[in-house]
């Protein structure tokens, strides 16, 4: 039996082929493995046919290497890896909606958003919109100290994350196309793809 | 060259060596049973249950090496074939299943017949294709194969709706390398981690090599022997291992697990070192993993790293072919003798014998063990043997030594009942040269025996032993041994299994009696197709030794030795 060591948040990054579908793998994994997911980001990379994953996952160390294998596994998952095992940077962005009807309550929404690194993007006669960038211990206590006024609403990206350094976490891979979907020229026949 | 989606398909198979479909055909997948028509060199073989076209697809590319191909038409013929997807997939099986699919335009309109099929297979699957441009048909084909008998091999999965079926484009076969820069199957082993492992094994004294299904995939018996002999280091087998070291050689101490040989289970748990080689420290024989194999240092070795650390922590974990990996490391294993220690096992193998059913005289009912023993004996060892899920099948792992790899066939995984007839069938169309047997119980054989009809229709020569003890045999041993003898929903009622085969055109002969066992033998070889025996075995017969579930290795049900029961 594999003992449970020092539970954490380990923080994994994959480099997934940009097709349709692979998100659903990715969580059926998660899902089927019975791997608690925190949370999951989805974004674009600077080549057009990868998109890049943060995921967040509750366990230890040997959890995240269980997870970085099984993540391997699938076929469109180009790279992966386990990014809190080694120096990273690593940010969440909140946008907090707080309940800010007089100048007692802006005010005091002005202190709390001094001390971190958030502003106010958006504010009205009942309401403002605070944003919030940073590790993911900083937006909890800046959350914490904002609960003296009445949040109504807030949505967070779930962490992104990359590691420091000059490990880079990238494919030299060209993906494969068919001709027929470059430059949209549809229905020209049949050419061998390009790789 | 102009060709429509369907004729693609059929040139890209041909090109993957395909020259067998099992199928059943449908709406959503007609263009491409007409285009069946024009490539003669390839044999479809009409099923009567898509899950046959699966298990029979299975049961072929296990025989063979090869990649199985079951197709069926989109819905209910697609999700048919799921049991038997799950099945390859556990036990690591080459399989291509090509489904039809409503066209696209429909796809999420809940069209008549449309099932998320990529959806469903996707947990149960290596991987899956939905094709929505036939230009992308060919490499999704190429790349099925690839990823199907490659790496840890699995079902692969190709959905291809009616339209893109009958679509008609210019077709040049791609020849270049198939690239798929997230499917990189390891091969070596890490220089340091042979050190490591070879410093393990000089150091243990009681070393032990567990030799699981990776060895026969990846064709390493020759290997495994080797580093066996070298250093006199004794081996024992998963259920799927079998085949992988002689059974008879003096080092293989037989299968491992729940129903497994008792010196096997013993020497694991007393073991100061387990050599894993391709076997993935499944439930069914670890026991209790809080007290597995306490004493023991452990390499394990797979091609799948995933399952390294994922069941029993390791020292050595090696990712990689074992085949390379044993080539890398079997000629710097030093030499060793383990007498002390082999003399031990072969202590607890005398006890063993003490105890079996097998030694015993003056049997006045037919056993299921007698049985398979004689099959064994009057085959000559040498049969390909099909089985299915229950006690017949224990006792085939336990009573019919296995020679060399790929003979014997089974659900090891996911231990699907109704999967031996019709892998049987696959296995026999895959192997025309070799005697395959079905060993079946008389519950699960019902679970597919409609492809007795096929079996029948292609005239394959299987023969199908039917081990009849009227009951869901291992559940009712559960229901013996864990819920009192209240045998609830076991018992069964069955039809003359004789007469039903007569009904197809299949002879058949019923033994009731351990002197006919080698006439059943002759009369199965007397006949040029399919042959139904069924053995009429004792009802209450209990598969020894057993470890319940979740209980401790060596805290095994034995069965008493002769004078001693109680
Ligand atoms: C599809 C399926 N359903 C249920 C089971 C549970 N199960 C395991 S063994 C068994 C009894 C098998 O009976 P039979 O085929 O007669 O073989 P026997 O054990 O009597 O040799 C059952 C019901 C299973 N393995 N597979
Ligand atoms: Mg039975």
């Amino acid at each position: 039996m594999i003992p449970k060591s020092e539970r954490r948040k380990q923080i994994l990054v994959a480099l997934v082929e940009n097709r349709p579908g692979v998100l659903n793998r990715v969580a059926s994994l998660f899902r089927r493995r019975n791997f608690n997911v925190d949370s999951l980001t989805v974004g674009r990379t600077h080549r057009s046919h990868l998109s890049r994953m943060t995921i967040v996952v509750d366990g230890d160390k040997s959890d995240g290497r269980r997870i970085a294998a099984n993540l391997f596994k699938l076929i469109n998952v180009v790279d992966v890896s386990l990014v809190s095992e080694e120096p990273h940077v690593s940010r969440d962005l909140a946008l907090i909606k707080v309940r800010a009807a007089d100048a007692e309550a802006r005010n005091t929404l002005t202190q709390i958003c001094d001390e971190y690194p958030a502003r106010i993007v958006d504010i009205g006669p009942e309401v403002a919109i605070v944003e919030i960038v940073g590790q993911e211990d900083l937006v909890e206590a800046f959350i914490k100290d904002l609960a003296v006024l009445e949040i109504v609403e807030m949505v967070r990206t779930g962490v992104v994350a990359m590691g420091r350094g000059v490990r880079i976490l990238d494919s030299q891979y060209e993906p494969v196309v068919p001709a027929t979907m470059r430059n949209g020229n549809g229905n020209s026949g049949f050419e061998k793809y390009s790789v | 060259m102009m060709l429509t989606g369907a004729e693609i398909l059929l040139e890209c198979l041909l090109r993957e060596g395909v020259d067998l479909i099992f199928g059943y055909p449908g709406g959503a997948i007609l263009p491409t049973y007409d285009a069946l028509t024009k490539y003669p060199q390839i044999h479809h073989v009409l099923v009567r249950h898509e899950q046959g076209a699966c298990h029979m697809a299975d049961g072929y590319a296990r025989a063979t090496g090869k990649v199985g191909v079951a197709m069926a038409t989109s819905g209910p013929g697609a999700t048919n074939l799921v049991t038997g997807i799950a099945t390859a997939m556990m036990d690591s099986s080459p399989l291509v299943a090509i489904t039809g699919q409503v066209t696209r335009g429909a796809i999420g309109s809940d069209a008549f017949q449309e099932t998320d099929v990529t959806g469903v297979t996707l947990p149960i699957t290596k991987h899956n294709y939905l094709v929505m441009d036939v230009h992308e048909l060919p490499y999704i084909v190429r790349e099925a194969f690839y990823i199907a008998r490659t790496g840890r091999p699995g079902p692969v999965l190709i959905d291809i709706p009616k339209d893109v079926q009958q679509e008609k484009i210019e077709f040049v076969y791609p020849e270049e390398e198939i690239r798929l820069p997230g499917y990189r199957p390891p091969q070596k082993a890490r220089p340091d981690e042979i050190e490591e492992a070879l410093r393990l094994i000089a150091e243990a004294e009681r070393p032990i090599i567990l030799a699981g299904h990776g060895i026969n995939i990846s064709g390493a018996a020759a290997e495994l022997r080797e580093l066996a002999e070298r250093a006199q280091i004794p081996v024992a087998l998963t259920l799927l291992g079998k085949g992988a070291m002689p059974e008879g050689h003096p080092l293989t101490i037989g299968m491992m697990g729940m129903h497994g040989e008792a010196a096997s289970n013993l020497a694991i748990q007393d073991a100061d070192l387990l050599i894993a080689l391709g076997m993935r420290f499944d439930d069914r024989v670890t026991g209790n993993l809080k007290t597995y194999a306490k004493k023991a240092k452990k390499i394990h070795v797979d091609i799948d790293a995933s399952e390294i650390n994922k069941n029993v922590r390791v020292d050595v974990g090696i990712v990689g072919d074992l085949r390379t990996v044993l080539t890398q490391l079997v000629p710097q294993v030093k030499r060793a003798q383990h007498a002390e220690w082999i003399g031990k096992i072969r202590n607890w193998l005398e006890d063993s014998d003490e105890r079996d059913i097998i030694n015993r005289e003056g049997q006045d009912v037919l056993l299921g063990a007698q049985v398979i023993n004689d099959l064994w004996k009057f085959t000559e060892g040498d049969a390909i043997t099909v089985t299915d899920v229950g006690q017949h099948q224990m006792l085939e792992a336990q009573y019919y030594p296995h020679q060399r790899p790929h003979s014997m066939i089974t659900s090891g995984g996911l231990g699907t009942m109704g999967f031996g007839f019709p892998a049987a069938i696959g296995a026999q169309m895959g192997m025309p040269k070799d005697e395959v047997w079905a060993i079946v119980g008389d519950g699960g054989f019902q679970m597919t025996l409609c492809e007795l009809a096929t079996a029948k229709q292609e005239n394959v020569p299987v023969k199908i032993a039917i081990i009849n003890n009227n009951y869901l045999g291992m559940v009712r041993q559960w229901q013996e041994f864990f819920y009192e003898e209240r045998y609830y929903a076991t018992p069964m009622f069955n039809p003359d299994f004789c007469k039903l085969a007569e009904a197809y055109g299949i002879p058949a002969m019923r033994v009731t009696s351990r002197d006919q066992m080698e006439e059943s033998v002759k009369f199965a070889r007397s006949h040029s197709g399919p042959v139904l025996i069924e053995y009429m075995v004792e009802k209450e017969e209990i598969v020894y030794p057993m470890v319940a579930a979740g209980r401790d290795l060596d805290d095994m049900i034995r069965r008493p030795k002769a004078g001693e029961e109680s």
